[in-house]
């Protein structure tokens, strides 16, 4: 066991599987040479060199294009954008293709990419630096849309990630890169594609986060219980898609009460997609409304608003106390 | 171009001491948008990427707005009325298509303006680019096109971004004229800009011109070029920045003397100080801290689902500021 951060634990990740599978290649803007804007490709540039870690052109349709084709034809692309707030411009390759391949060859042709991508706000940066858009990839069938959330899951879902046969998009949450520090296994872990963790079991009220929002749900959960003495589970989705919808009902039949928690907008966001499975499935074992502490539906503001926008546990809290006073 | 540049300079302290965000430096890149835009008037539109401090400040923007920009306020992008300009534009090279929009219903609404836009070396590589520089092709839109190549993006070097000798000569497969110029030299790029600007009124179609130059700092305040270029190799070009050779010619031509740049210099010493001084005092008085401007420009009209979200904030924050007061007060 050695205690890291995110950060560390992807580039450790990506260490070992392009140790493990000489098919596993590395892409993307300044990933080489200047080892990523964010540092998580460290090493890799020296350790094997520029046939399978590519310093690419500036042009996101081409990264996840060619990676597209890269991934036809045998190899296992790990493609990077720089910042997810850039992939829009690869989208269309995602959306009219990674996301295709198999199901119009009927299985004959597939995609299993990673496209690895820096989300979420809290880093006081520029425009277009700061959003949360997992839900766009998670309404483009055919994507799997992976969000760790500690540096542990976070190793073990990249190597699920690159393992799995199917186009993976893989959301950093780039405010918990260096936020702090959990043991890692010496040995290579995988943590299963569509399973959801229970973090903690409280009887009062089942909050449902992910990424970004998973250590504020924590910190929340920790306060209600100190202060309020008010007990939560706490579901950590860890994949979008395909979404574990047995685990968050599971937990809402046995609390009654539900919360869901993420950065990014909340018209069509995930909260959305996890109330309507609520709402399906366990509508009768609800107590209460199942509310949702969001970002607003707007762009995420300049970095001096940040903080108006993204939920945190005072949001949460208020939500919790309303759920319950329902 | 002076002021550009000592202006660029205090960012940078204010960045370290953490009263701006991470922004990417300017200095160096003087020449390049002095020149340029010099050769367009007022009802011309000026379309930046984001290096353009310089253009900016030409073409009238305030220190106080460019600040806000930087300390994280959307008013920062609030174009001055009166000035025919976008502000910044980050996702790179989107810009020149809405560059080569704006020049298309100039000529559809057959006015004689032109449109100057901006892109980096680096951003050449990206689609929009090659589908800007056809449309403006196709369609003789009157737009000049200026790339700074400052021969990084970020850490990739010109030669891994193009195998092409030159920006310049990716104008000959879109049929316009493309030229490179020396882009520390701000008559040069004055010159090649003004036969630009004369093409596109008069109907000729648009222009590609590439200033080669060098990004004398690091790509933003958060980057590190030890890990990819020399510091010999920066060196050789610091010494043929645009400031020191404008100043030198400016001197042998005696324009300029010592004295009177040490007047310019405290000038814009105590113009900058002002702005500086006068950015807090501006977010105050427009009260632009209140969350609820988050909300009130998306659309035209407020939907109702937004106001609700704001009344939601607003709600919210009202009373845990009444739950802070009560929990001093005990
Ligand atoms: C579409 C897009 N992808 C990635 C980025 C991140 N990024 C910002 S600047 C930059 C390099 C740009 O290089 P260049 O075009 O040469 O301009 P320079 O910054 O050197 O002036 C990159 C990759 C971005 N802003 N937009």
């Amino acid at each position: 066991m050695s205690e890291m951060n995110m950060a560390k634990a992807i580039n450790l990740a990506l260490h070992e599987a392009m140790e493990k599978d000489e098919t596993v290649i590395v892409m993307g803007e300044d990933v080489g040479l200047d080892e990523g804007v964010f540092r998580i490709t460290e090493g890799l540039y020296a350790k094997f060199g520029e046939n399978r870690v590519l310093d690419t052109p500036l042009a996101e349709s081409a990264i996840m294009g060619t990676a597209i084709g890269m991934a036809l034809y045998g190899l296992k692309p790990v493609a990077e954008m720089q910042f997810s707030g850039f992939s829009y411009y690869a989208y269309h390759q995602m959306e009219g293709h990674a996301a295709r391949f198999r199901n119009r060859t009927r299985g004959k042709r597939s995609c299993p990419l990673v496209m690895r991508a820096p989300y979420g706000g809290g880093i006081r940066a520029i425009e277009h630096h700061s959003e949360s858009r997992e839900a766009i990839y998670a309404h483009t069938p055919g994507l799997k849309v992976v969000i760790p959330s500690s540096p542990r899951n976070a190793r073990a879902l990249l190597h699920s990630s690159i393992n799995d046969p199917d186009a993976v998009v893989f959301y950093e949450p780039k405010a918990s890169y260096r936020l702090f520090k959990e043991e890692v296994p010496d040995t290579m872990e995988t943590f299963p594609i569509g399973k959801a963790q229970v973090l903690k079991t409280g009887s009062d009220i089942t909050l449902i986060s992910y990424g970004a929002s998973l250590k504020i749900t924590l910190d929340a959960c920790e306060i209600l219980e100190e202060d309020h003495n008010i007990h939560c589970t706490v579901v950590d989705l860890l994949t979008i898609v395909p979404m574990d919808t047995q685990t968050i009902i599971e937990s809402v039949v046995k609390t009654g009460k539900a919360v869901v928690i993420h950065e990014g907008p909340r018209t069509c966001g995930i909260g959305a997609e996890v109330v309507a499975r609520i709402n399906e499935e366990a509508l009768l074992y609800l107590d209460a409304p199942v509310k949702r502490v969001t970002g607003f539906d707007t762009p995420i503001p300049f970095f001096s608003k940040e903080k108006f926008y993204l939920p945190d546990t005072g949001r949460i809290i208020s939500a919790v106390k309303e759920t319950l006073a329902f | 171009m002076l002021l550009a540049r000592r202006l660029d300079e205090r960012y940078l302290a204010m960045q370290r001491q953490g009263r701006i965000g991470t922004f990417p430096q300017a200095s160096g890149h003087e020449a390049i948008s002095m020149g340029s835009v010099m050769a367009i008037n007022k009802s011309d539109y000026h379309v930046p990427a984001y290096r353009e401090l310089v253009g900016f400040l030409y073409r009238g923007w305030s220190i106080e707005t460019l600040l806000l920009y930087w300390m994280g306020y959307e008013e920062g992008a609030q174009v001055p009325d009166g000035i025919n300009d976008l502000p910044s534009c980050v996702p790179v090279a989107s810009q020149l298509l809405h560059a080569t929009g704006i020049a298309m219903a100039m000529k559809l609404k057959r006015e004689k303006n032109v449109v100057l836009t901006y892109i980096g070396d680096g951003a050449t590589s990206e689609g929009d680019f090659h589908e800007a520089l056809n449309f403006a092709s196709v369609f003789s839109a009157p737009v000049i096109f200026i790339c700074l190549n400052n021969q990084y993006a970020i850490s990739v070097p010109v030669a891994k971004q193009m195998k092409s000798q030159t920006v310049a000569q990716k104008a000959i497969a879109y049929g316009i004229p493309g030229i490179r110029v020396d882009g520390n030299d701000v008559l040069a790029v004055y010159k090649a800009t003004c036969e630009a600007v004369e093409r596109a009124r008069n109907g000729l179609g648009p222009s590609l011109i590439e200033g080669l130059t060098y990004r004398i700092t690091p790509h933003t305040t958060a980057d590190d070029p030890k890990k990819y270029r020399s510091i010999e190799e920066s060196n050789e070009w610091l010494k043929r920045e645009p400031l020191i050779r404008l100043e030198k010619y400016l001197m042998d031509k005696k324009i300029l003397t010592k004295v009177k740049k040490q007047e310019m210099e405290e000038l814009i010493e105590k113009k900058i100080k002002d702005a500086i001084d006068q950015a807090p005092k501006i977010i105050q008085e427009r009260d632009l801290d209140n969350p609820e401007l988050m909300f009130n420009y998306l659309y035209d009209e407020v939907p109702s689902h937004l106001v609700k979200q704001k009344e939601e904030l607003l709600g919210y924050l009202k009373q845990n500021n009444k739950e802070l007061k009560l929990a001093h007060n005990h």
